[in-house]
């Protein structure tokens, strides 16, 4: 039993490594990927394009100007007159928001009166103007002696005190998911062509015809790409850490322990594909899509699975990384051990050993 | 040549959906004999050595290799087989050791007894000094004879080889020949299938497959002799192509077929070769020369094909509303 499934898994890893290109992919490509995503992806908004009309002029008036600017979120892209001159800026998107100090702002300051100032926001992108606002809110609360003291609001104040992640940047909550995702596609590409390819080369008849039990070539065929995809999952995490401020407060052993449960859920997946496709390429492409999309949109990796309808909560128990991000933010982030995430390693076995199973009941009837 | 039996068919059949692919086949085959397969394609052969191997279930009928039988013990089967299919079974990519490692390992072959076989399968493959070559590399021939080396690793006493030589030369085919001739002089069963004559010939006994059926069962000379001495006749003269319907057409022609530029007819009596000359000279072929010839394989092929499509019902024992699908050649 050992001794076949340990031939067959010497043999893949043989003509992975005569494969170059294959290995460098499997190895690198996550890393290049989390790269280029880790960049791009980020909920965080900065230079927001604001515009500025400001009617009244006064020293208080430059000063909430300046909170602004400094602040780092907001590019000043014009100092309008009046807000008709607004229209034009907003239309053609050149402004994203933007600030209206009315005239007698600083004289009602310095008399002590309450006094307003206007925030006008284009709320084409409901995501990104929930956000400015929220930027916007906290200036004006910086800038404002009325809004500083507790009194001017009622008798009670709530103080947030935000854990895990006190500075709310959304890099420690999407990165893991991004792993997450490349490492999950990845691994279902490597293994959807690794038993299609021999149907296609014909060695697969030969194979049939030695005493190997499907079991043992699809755990041989297996193991080399959990090697690789390991080094490639070690790689991703360590440049997480390093790149993306993605914090390691867990222990390191039962991050290794659930992103290998991951993997092999993930691997299995792939053979599960390889032995229901008959060529490379349309293993390729199930692989793909089977991979990518619900990862990306059923795993809690972007949306939220609770803001979800019933019906396709229902269908995210089925999709792997839904168990692996819980557990994986968990880790590095709350730096949780297996009570608070238990159920989803578990969860991760059975979707291992299913898919496996129904793998190797496929190739078995396929002699 | 010992008579222990290793493989008995009992009217094995195969269907996919409504088409037999092998149709109540029945055979017994020994030690150390060389078991030829012969048909076209389609016939039937890569079906029945399917079956025998273990990896296709028979629709009915039985069949047992080494006393084990195919539908319940294929896994005693395939470990005691060496198997060869129609695809190239080495992975190219690998060498011509890291190939031997793998196909032994997948037999549970390890350590000294595993590289102590490698060894012999170099040798006998003839590829000392290239073990460490990709056999993408390598030959035909080499490749051919590497991977029947690789197939008795284990050193199974049966050994199915479904057209073993296909897309080799003459050479490395006579070569690989003397290797299965090898094998059986050392008691091995060579069960091997061919769509080539010249192979066919090499053969202990020759199993003729068309259209799923078995038609015919023997001996090379046995096969032969199904056309009695002096009824085969070589015809030769110029525009053979022409002269063949006309001379189908002659009383006492039961079979005409084109061989190259000549013909061959078999004749229902040896006293009408005489009237075949005039009749084509008359009909306007010249210099037309008859002579009696001894039947190749060939010959006591087309013979025995077209003599089951006239007569089906000698080859259809049984009570059955199905046609037989035999075309008949030529």
């Amino acid at each position: 039993m050992i001794r076949r499934t340990l031939a067959i898994a010497v043999k893949e890893l043989l003509q992975l490594f005569r494969d170059l290109r294959t290995t460098l992919t499997l190895l690198v490509m996550p890393m290049v990927l989390l790269l280029i995503y880790g960049y791009a992806l980020s909920f965080d908004i900065r230079h927001v394009r604001l515009a500025i009309v400001d009617h009244d002029g006064s020293r208080a008036a430059r000063d909430v100007q300046q909170a602004y600017l400094r602040s780092g979120y907001f590019d000043l892209v014009g100092l309008e007159r009046d807000e008709g001159a607004l229209d034009p800026l907003f239309d053609s998107g050149r402004a994203q928001a933007a600030l209206v100090i009315p005239d007698g702002y600083g004289a009602a300051l310095a008399a002590g009166r309450r006094t307003e100032l206007q925030f006008v926001l284009d709320g084409s992108d409901a995501q990104t103007a929930t956000t400015i606002l929220g930027y916007a809110r906290q200036i004006v609360a910086s800038v404002s002696p009325v809004l500083r003291t507790p009194t001017a609001l009622g008798p009670v104040a709530a103080r947030p005190l935000v854990w895990y992640n006190p500075d709310l940047a959304s890099a420690r909550f999407l990165v893991p998911g991004l792993v997450a995702f490349i490492l999950m596609v990845t691994s279902v590409i490597a293994t959807a062509l690794a038993v299609v390819r021999e149907k296609e080369r014909g060695t697969m008849e030969s194979l049939r015809a030695t005493p190997l039990l499907a079991l043992e070539l699809l755990i041989g065929k297996t193991l080399p790409y959990l090697a690789v995809a390991s080094l490639s999952a070690a790689g991703s995490l360590a440049l997480a850490w390093a790149l993306f401020d993605v914090p390691l407060r867990g222990s390191p052993f039962w991050l290794a322990v659930v992103t290998l449960l991951f993997l092999a859920g993930g691997l299995g997946w792939g053979v599960l594909i390889s032995t229901l496709a008959d060529t490379q390429q349309v293993a390729f492409q199930v692989g793909l899509l089977s991979s990518m999309l619900p990862t990306l949109l059923l795993s809690g990796f972007i949306f939220p699975i609770s803001s979800m309808p019933p019906v396709v909560q229902a269908i995210t128990h089925i999709v792997p990384a839904r168990y692996f991000l819980v557990a994986l933010r968990g880790i590095v982030l709350k730096g949780t051990g297996p009570e608070a995430w238990g159920m989803q390693a578990v969860a991760l076995i059975v979707y291992g050993g299913v898919v496996l199973l129904l793998a190797t009941v496929r190739t078995v009837r396929s002699l | 040549m010992s008579a222990v039996t290793t493989v008995v068919a009992r009217d094995l059949t195969r269907r996919f959906g409504e088409f037999v692919a092998v149709d109540r086949v029945s055979f017994t085959v020994t030690a150390g004999e060389v078991f030829g397969f012969l048909g076209s394609n389609g016939a039937g052969k890569t079906t029945t050595i399917r079956m025998l191997c273990g990896l296709l279930a028979p629709t009915s009928g039985a069949a047992s290799v080494l006393g084990f039988d195919i539908a319940g013990d294929a896994d005693a089967i395939k470990r005691r087989i060496g198997y060869m299919s129609q695809r190239f079974s080495l992975y190219t990519d690998l060498t011509v050791e890291e190939n031997l490692s793998f196909w032994g390992g997948a037999y549970g072959l390890a350590g000294g007894l595993l590289r102590e076989r490698a060894a012999w399968a170099i040798s006998i493959a003839g590829l000392a000094g290239r073990r460490r070559t990709l056999v993408r590399e390598l030959p035909g021939g080499f490749r051919q004879r590497l991977a029947l080396a690789a197939s008795l690793l284990h050193e199974p006493p049966v050994i199915f080889l479904d057209e073993p030589t296909g897309g080799v030369d003459p050479e490395a085919r006579r070569r690989f020949w003397d290797l299965i001739d090898e094998l059986a002089g050392a008691g091995r069963t060579v069960f091997v299938t061919t769509h080539s004559m010249d192979e066919a010939e090499r053969c202990h006994r020759v199993a003729l497959m068309h259209a799923g059926r078995l038609l015919a069962l023997d001996t090379v000379p046995a096969l032969k002799a199904a056309i009695p001495a002096g009824h085969l006749v070589e015809v030769r003269c110029k525009r053979a192509a022409q002269a063949l319907r006309l001379l189908e057409a002659i009383p006492g022609v039961s079979e005409a077929a084109l061989f190259g530029d000549r013909l061959h007819a078999l004749l229902a009596d040896s006293s009408v070769g005489a009237s075949i000359a005039s009749r084509l000279a008359g009909a306007g072929f010249p210099a037309v020369a008859v002579a009696a010839i001894a039947p190749s394989l060939e010959d006591a092929f087309i013979h025995i094909i077209s003599h089951s499509a006239h007569q089906p019902a000698s080859f259809e024992p049984r009570t059955t509303n199905r046609e037989p699908r035999a075309e008949g050649a030529s």
